[in-house]
C-alpha cells in the first residue's frame, strides 16, 4: 500500500518514514532538521520511490534540494507559521519582489502575454483527445524520471496562442506512457474518434501521444478508421512540457493549423522538422517512423516527403513531391469505414546473421498467424530458415516479408534467396515499413474470416502503406 | 564624492563562479574548450514553465515577455546533443564532483549527505534547455582572511552558460561551446567593511582555489557576482565581475547609486507621493510626437505598429531627473529598463524640451494628460505597439518601487566598473528537480579519503613555493597569484641553467609592465614561453633578450619567437665568434686596462654587453672576458722588466 494514502509521506520508507511520522510532519510542510553538524530548514519533499531509504529530502529556502541522512538527524520540527519562522538568508532577501510582482502585474498569467489575435468569427472546433506521455508531463516522483500528468486541458492553458486557431475541446482518454499501450488501446482511441466524427462538430481531430509509439498508433487509426472526412493529427514531444525548451507547445500548435486548415484528411503525425524551433512536418501516419531516441526531428517520413510543412502560420502542402493520393476533407460524415479491432496473433521477427530460425516455429506453435519477417535488404534471410518457414506457411500460418534497410522497397526476384522465398509460399509487402506491417497484420487478422481474404488485405493498398513510385 | 561605508552599512555577499579545469563538461564527455569557429546552428524560442511548487517564476516571466529568438551556433569539437539539448544529460563528471568535494573540505563546510541535481530556470536562452544544472555540493563553513572569519554560505557545483554572441534585440546569439563547463560556485555571507576589503576576501578565496591545482585560470575562468546592500536598501546582485580592480568599482558605484535611490525615496516620501497615482492615467501620443524632428523619435516610429505612449507620474516633478550624485538619477534607470525591451525611445519632462521634442510638444503631451501642477511629471515612450505596452508596465512598477529607494534587481557589471539593469531578482521558485539525472550519495569514505589532498593554507603554500624555488615571499605570492602560474612550474621543472627567479620576475613584473603600457598579453601562449626559455637554457638567446622577444612579439611586429629574433637582429653568435669579439674589444681598449689592470673588468663587460647584447649569454661573456684579461695581463707582465712573481 502506498503511504501517500495513510499520512502523506510519498516514497519514505522504514527509518526515514519513522522519524517523520514520529514528529507528525507530512510533505509539504516547512521542518527544521538539526544534524549532528548542522541545521537546515525548507520544505519537505516527496521522495523517489526508486530512491534509497537512508535519506530525507527537503527544498532549502534557496530552492536547492537536498538529502540529508538519516542516521545523522538528532531532531525534526515542524515549523506552525513557515513565513514568519523561516529566517530569510540574507543575501537572497527577494520574497517582497515576488509578492510586488504579482501586485503590479495583477497575478500575471502567461496568456496574457502572448500576442492573441482573437477573430470575430467564431472558431472552428477542435477536439483534443489526450492519451499521455510527453506532450503531457511533469515530474514523477515514484521513478524520479518524467511521467504523464498534466490534463490535456492544462496543456491547452499553457499553450494559449492555440486561441488563435481553434477552438479547442480537450479531454483526457488515456493517461499512459506509450510504451505501455496496447492494441486494444487503439480500438478505444478509433472508438473515441468515430463518437467525436459522427458528431459532425469538429474540423479536426489532434490526439496527444507518447513519441515512443506514435507511430504505431498511427498506423493502427489509419487502418481502423478509414474515409474520415476530417484530419485525425497525432502529436507529441520530445522534451517534456515541463521544461522552457519544451516542443510540446510548436507541435501542438503545428498540429492545430494543419486540423484546421488542411484540405486533406487521413490519419497524421506532426512534430518537428528539424531541431529548430521552426518548422513543423506532418507526416502520414503509415508512412512515419521515430528514427531517433531522443531529437526533437525524430519522426521521419519514410520513403517520401512530410505531407505538410507549417512554417510559422503558414501551411506548405507538399503532397505532389510524395506522389501519393490522399482523400479530401467532406462534410459528409456517413462514408468513415470504421474497423477498430485488433488480433495480436501477429509478430515481427527482425533477421540477423545468427538468427535462430527456430523462433520461427516457436511463433507458429505459440498460436500466431501472421509472420513478419524484417529481413535484409530487397527482402532476404539465411537459407538456414528456409525449412521452418516452410514448416510455417504449410501450417498455415502467413509469412510475410519487409525490409530492415528502413528505406526502399522490397523485390523478391533479383537475387535466389528472395526467389526461393517466395516459392516457399513468403508474401512480399512492398515498401511497407516492417511496424506498419505488423500493425496492419494485426488489424487485418480481426478483419478478415480467412487466411485467404487477410493475405488479400496485406496486399492491398489501404492506407498508402504502400507508395506506387518512391520519389527521387 | 566620497560616503563612509561603515556609516550606510554597506553589506557585500561575494559569489564565486570559477571554472574548473576538466576534459570534458559536466554533463557529457565534450571537450571543455572555447572555440571561435561554429558549424551547425538552429534556432530556439523559450517558454517559461510551472515549478515543482506550483508558481511561476517572475524572472522567467520577465525574459519571456522580451519574446525573443534565440539563435545557437555548435561546433562539433566542443559540443555534441547534449548541449543542443537533444539528449538527456550523462552522469555528473566525477572529477569535476570530485574538486567541489576537495574544495568544500578546504572551506570547511558541511557537504550534503545526497545530492540533487537541480534546474534552475533561466530563460534568456543562456541555457538551451530554459535551465541551467546545478548540484548544492555543501553548506555553511569559512574562509579565514586576515586575522578575519568570513563564512561560507554554500558551494555549488554547476554548469556554465552558453557564450552570448550579440543581441539585437530581437534575435540573440549563443555559443555553445562554453555551455556545459563545470563551475564551482561558492556564496559568502555577506560582510561589511571597505569596498578594498571585500576585495582582498575575494582575492584569498580565489588564490585558495588555485591552490588545487583544479581550476583553469585566465581571463573568463573566474567571474564573481556580488549582493550589495546599505540600510535602508534591498539586495542588488551584480553579475559578471571578472577583474579584483573592477570589483573594487562596482562597490563603489553601488553604493552612490543606492545611496541615490534612497535619498530620492526620502524626498519622494517628503512630497507624499501616492504609489496608486504612479500611472494613473496612459495616453496615445503618437498624433503629437508625428511632425518631431526628434531622431530617437523618428527612429521608434519607423518600425511596424509603432506607438508613442505618454503616461502621467504625479508627484515626481523634478525628481525624475534628479541627480543627487553625479549621474545617479531615476530618468536613467528607466533607460535602462526600457532598453531591455529593445526600445530606445524614452522621455521624461525634466529633460523636456531636448532632443528634438518642442515646448509646444510637451504642452500638448501635459494637456493630454492632464497635467497642470508642477510637482506632476510624465514619461513617453515609443517604439513597436506590444513592447511599449510591456514597457509601460515596467516603467510604472520601476517608479513605484522608487518609493521604496533601492528595487531588488539583478545587474550586470560594466568594463568600466559601474552597473547596468538586467532583469528583475529570481525569486526561490526558479528550481526545479532535475529527474533525468540520479541523485549521488556522498558517503564518509569517500570524503575521508579526499581529505588528505586537501589544499594547504596559504602561508604553507606560499612557503613552500618559496623554498621549492628559491624565490623570495613576494615573488612567491605574485607568480601564485599570476595566470602564468601553471606555465611557470613547468618551465621552472624543465630547464637546467636558467634560475625560477629569473623566469617569475619576468612572468611577472616584467608582463605587467609591458602590459601597463598597454600591449596585448594574450598573444604570449603558453608554447611561446616555453620556447623562449628553452632558447635561454640551450643559451642561443641572453637573459637581456627575453624582455625585448616579449615585446616584438605583444606589438604584433612577429608572431613566432624566431621572427621576433630575426626582428630584434638577435643571431646567436658562435663561440669562435664570440672569441674574436672580445679580442677585438681587449685590443681597442688596451690603455685602459694597462692602467686599471684587473679593474678594467667593469668598463670592459659595458662595451661587451653593448656590442653582444643578446647574441651571447652575459655570464658567458663575463667569464670569457675575466679569462682573456687575464691572460692578457699576464702577457703584458711577462714582456715588462720585472720577471713574473711566480716565476
Amino acid at each position: 500500500m502506498s503511504v501517500r494514502d495513510k499520512d502523506n509521506l510519498t516514497g519514505y520508507k522504514e527509518k526515514s518514514a519513522e522519524l517523520l511520522r514520529k514528529q507528525r510532519v507530512a510533505v509539504g510542510d516547512t521542518i527544521t532538521i538539526k544534524t549532528s553538524e548542522n541545521e537546515f530548514t525548507g520544505i519537505l519533499m516527496t521522495r523517489y520511490e526508486s530512491a534509497d531509504k537512508n535519506h530525507i529530502v527537503i527544498k532549502l529556502r534557496s530552492g536547492y534540494n537536498v538529502g540529508i541522512g538519516t542516521d545523522k538527524v538528532r531532531s525534526i520540527t515542524k515549523l506552525t507559521d513557515p513565513t514568519r519562522d523561516v529566517p530569510d538568508a540574507p543575501a537572497t532577501k527577494n520574497v517582497a519582489f515576488v509578492d510586488s510582482f504579482k501586485q503590479g502585474s495583477k497575478e500575471f498569467k502567461i496568456s496574457q502575454s502572448i500576442n492573441q489575435n482573437f477573430r470575430s468569427k467564431e472558431q472552428p472546433k477542435i477536439a483534443l483527445l489526450g492519451t499521455g506521455g510527453t506532450i503531457a508531463s511533469k515530474v514523477d516522483y515514484r521513478t524520479g524520471g518524467v511521467s504523464a500528468a498534466l490534463s490535456a486541458s492544462e496543456i491547452y492553458a499553457s499553450v494559449p496562442e492555440l486561441e488563435n486557431y481553434a477552438s479547442i475541446e480537450p479531454e483526457v482518454l488515456l493517461n499512459e506512457y506509450s510504451e505501455n499501450l496496447k492494441p486494444a488501446d487503439w480500438t478505444i482511441i478509433a472508438h473515441k474518434i468515430k463518437e467525436k466524427v459522427a458528431s459532425g462538430k469538429y474540423q479536426g481531430i489532434i490526439v496527444s501521444h507518447g513519441t515512443d509509439t506514435m507511430h504505431y498508433t498511427a498506423a493502427a487509426l489509419s487502418f481502423a478508421l478509414q474515409n474520415l472526412p476530417i484530419p485525425v493529427v497525432l502529436v507529441g514531444a520530445q522534451r517534456s512540457s515541463d521544461r522552457p525548451s519544451s516542443d510540446a507547445a510548436l507541435n501542438l500548435i503545428g498540429a492545430t493549423i494543419f486540423a484546421v486548415r488542411s484540405e486533406l484528411t487521413g490519419v497524421f503525425v506532426s512534430m518537428h522538422a528539424t531541431t529548430s524551433d521552426d518548422v513543423i512536418a506532418c507526416h502520414l501516419g503509415t508512412r512515419v517512423r521515430k528514427n531517433h531516441t531522443s531529437r526533437r526531428d525524430a519522426f521521419e517520413s519514410i520513403d517520401g516527403v512530410p505531407i505538410a510543412l507549417i512554417r510559422g502560420e503558414i501551411l506548405e502542402m507538399q503532397l505532389e513531391q510524395t506522389g501519393l493520393k490522399l482523400k479530401k476533407r467532406t462534410n459528409n460524415t456517413n462514408g468513415l469505414l470504421v474497423g477498430p479491432e485488433f488480433d495480436s496473433r501477429a509478430v515481427l521477427l527482425k533477421y540477423y546473421p545468427g538468427f535462430n530460425p527456430e523462433f520461427i516455429s516457436h511463433a507458429v506453435a505459440a498460436g500466431y498467424k501472421a509472420i513478419i519477417l524484417e529481413g535484409t535488404g530487397l527482402g532476404h534471410v539465411s537459407k538456414d530458415c528456409f525449412p521452418q518457414i516452410r514448416n510455417a506457411v504449410e501450417s498455415g500460418a502467413l509469412v510475410f516479408m519487409t525490409s530492415q534497410c528502413i528505406w526502399g522497397r522490397t523485390r523478391m526476384t533479383v537475387y535466389e534467396t528472395g526467389r526461393d522465398l517466395l516459392d516457399i509460399g513468403v508474401i512480399p509487402l512492398s515498401d511497407m515499413m516492417a511496424e506498419t506491417a505488423t500493425v496492419k497484420a494485426m488489424w487485418a487478422l480481426a478483419n478478415s474470416k480467412d487466411a485467404k481474404s487477410t493475405t488479400k488485405l496485406m496486399q492491398e493498398n489501404i492506407a498508402n502503406e504502400m507508395s506506387m513510385a518512391i520519389p527521387i | 564624492m566620497a560616503i563612509d561605508p561603515v556609516v550606510i552599512n554597506l553589506k557585500v555577499g561575494i559569489e564565486i563562479h570559477q571554472q574548473l579545469a576538466t576534459n570534458c563538461k559536466l554533463f557529457c564527455s565534450c571537450r571543455s574548450k572555447e572555440i571561435e569557429k561554429y558549424g551547425a546552428t538552429f534556432v530556439r524560442k523559450l517558454r517559461p514553465t510551472q515549478s515543482e511548487l506550483g508558481s511561476y517564476d517572475p524572472a522567467a516571466l520577465f525574459e519571456f515577455k522580451k519574446m525573443r529568438t534565440i539563435k545557437y551556433y555548435a561546433s562539433a569539437a566542443s559540443s555534441c546533443l547534449v548541449e543542443a539539448d537533444e539528449e538527456p544529460p550523462h552522469d555528473v563528471d566525477s572529477g569535476s564532483l570530485e574538486t567541489a568535494l576537495i574544495i568544500s573540505l578546504a572551506l570547511h563546510s558541511d557537504i550534503g549527505d545526497e545530492l540533487h541535481v537541480m534546474r534552475k530556470f533561466v530563460i534568456d536562452g543562456s541555457n538551451t534547455g530554459g535551465f541551467q544544472r546545478t548540484i548544492l555540493v555543501a553548506n555553511g563553513g569559512y574562509l579565514d582572511v586576515n586575522e578575519k572569519r568570513v563564512k561560507v554560505q554554500s558551494i555549488c557545483l554547476e554548469e556554465d552558460a552558453a557564450k552570448l554572441i550579440s543581441d539585437d534585440g530581437t534575435i540573440r546569439e549563443y555559443g555553445l561551446d562554453r555551455l556545459g563547463v563545470p563551475l564551482v560556485e561558492i556564496a559568502l555571507e555577506p560582510v561589511t567593511g571597505t569596498p578594498e576589503e571585500i576585495m582582498r576576501i575575494a582575492l584569498s578565496l580565489g588564490r585558495l582555489l588555485r591552490a588545487s591545482k583544479r581550476v583553469a585560470r585566465g581571463l573568463g575562468s573566474i567571474r564573481q557576482d556580488v549582493n550589495i546592500s546599505i540600510d535602508n536598501g534591498a539586495v542588488v546582485e551584480v553579475k559578471g565581475v571578472q577583474r579584483l580592480d573592477q570589483l573594487v568599482k562596482v562597490i563603489q558605484y553601488e553604493m552612490l547609486r543606492q545611496h541615490g535611490l534612497i535619498t530620492i525615496a526620502q524626498k519622494l516620501r517628503n512630497r507624499k507621493v501616492v504609489e496608486k497615482e504612479i500611472g494613473d492615467r496612459i495616453e496615445d501620443v503618437t498624433d503629437i510626437l508625428t511632425k518631431s524632428p526628434s531622431k530617437v523619435v523618428i527612429n521608434a516610429l519607423q518600425e511596424n505598429n509603432s506607438i508613442f505612449k505618454a503616461i502621467r507620474i504625479r508627484g515626481f516633478g523634478g525628481m525624475i531627473g534628479f541627480e543627487p550624485y553625479p549621474d545617479i538619477r531615476i530618468g536613467k534607470q528607466l533607460s535602462e529598463l526600457v532598453r531591455f525591451y529593445g526600445l530606445g525611445g524614452v522621455f521624461h519632462s525634466d529633460e523636456l524640451p531636448r532632443y528634438g521634442i518642442s515646448s509646444e510638444e510637451v504642452q500638448a503631451i501635459k494637456n493630454k494628460l492632464c497635467i497642470d501642477a508642477e510637482m506632476d511629471a510624465f514619461v513617453i515612450v515609443g517604439g513597436q505597439n506590444l513592447k511599449v505596452d510591456f514597457a509601460i508596465e515596467a516603467i510604472i512598477q520601476r517608479l513605484k518601487m522608487a518609493l521604496n529607494g533601492v528595487p531588488p534587481e539583478t545587474r550586470a557589471a560594466t568594463f568600466d566598473g559601474k552597473t547596468v539593469f538586467s532583469r528583475p531578482r529570481p525569486g526561490a521558485a526558479r528550481m526545479y528537480p532535475e529527474t533525468d539525472v540520479p541523485t549521488i550519495p556522498i558517503n564518509s569514505s569517500r570524503i575521508a579519503s579526499l581529505s588528505e589532498i586537501v589544499p594547504k593554507s596559504m602561508d604553507d603554500i606560499l612557503n613552500s613555493l618559496a623554498k621549492k624555488y628559491s624565490l623570495n615571499k613576494k615573488l612567491a605570492e605574485q607568480i601564485f597569484d599570476s595566470d602564468y602560474f601553471g606555465i611557470f612550474e613547468e618551465i621552472a621543472g624543465s630547464v637546467k641553467e636558467v634560475r625560477p627567479t629569473f623566469i617569475a620576475s619576468k612572468l611577472t613584473e616584467d608582463l605587467i609592465n609591458l602590459e601597463r603600457r598597454g600591449l596585448d598579453p594574450a598573444v604570449i601562449s603558453d608554447e611561446i614561453l616555453f620556447d623562449v626559455f628553452k632558447r635561454l637554457d640551450n643559451g642561443t638567446i641572453a637573459k637581456e633578450s627575453v624582455i625585448s622577444i616579449f615585446e616584438k612579439l605583444m606589438n604584433k611586429e612577429a608572431e613566432t619567437v624566431e621572427e621576433a629574433k630575426m626582428a630584434l637582429g638577435i643571431t646567436a653568435i658562435s663561440d669562435q665568434e664570440l672569441d674574436t669579439a672580445i679580442e677585438k674589444i681587449l685590443k681597442e681598449n688596451t690603455p685602459i686596462i694597462i692602467e686599471k689592470r684587473l679593474g678594467a673588468i667593469g668598463i670592459l663587460m659595458g662595451k661587451s654587453m653593448a656590442l653582444l647584447r643578446g647574441r651571447a649569454d652575459g655570464h658567458k661573456i663575463n667569464s670569457k672576458l675575466q679569462q682573456k684579461l687575464e691572460y692578457m695581463l699576464m702577457k703584458v707582465n711577462s714582456s715588462d722588466t720585472s720577471p713574473p712573481a711566480s716565476a
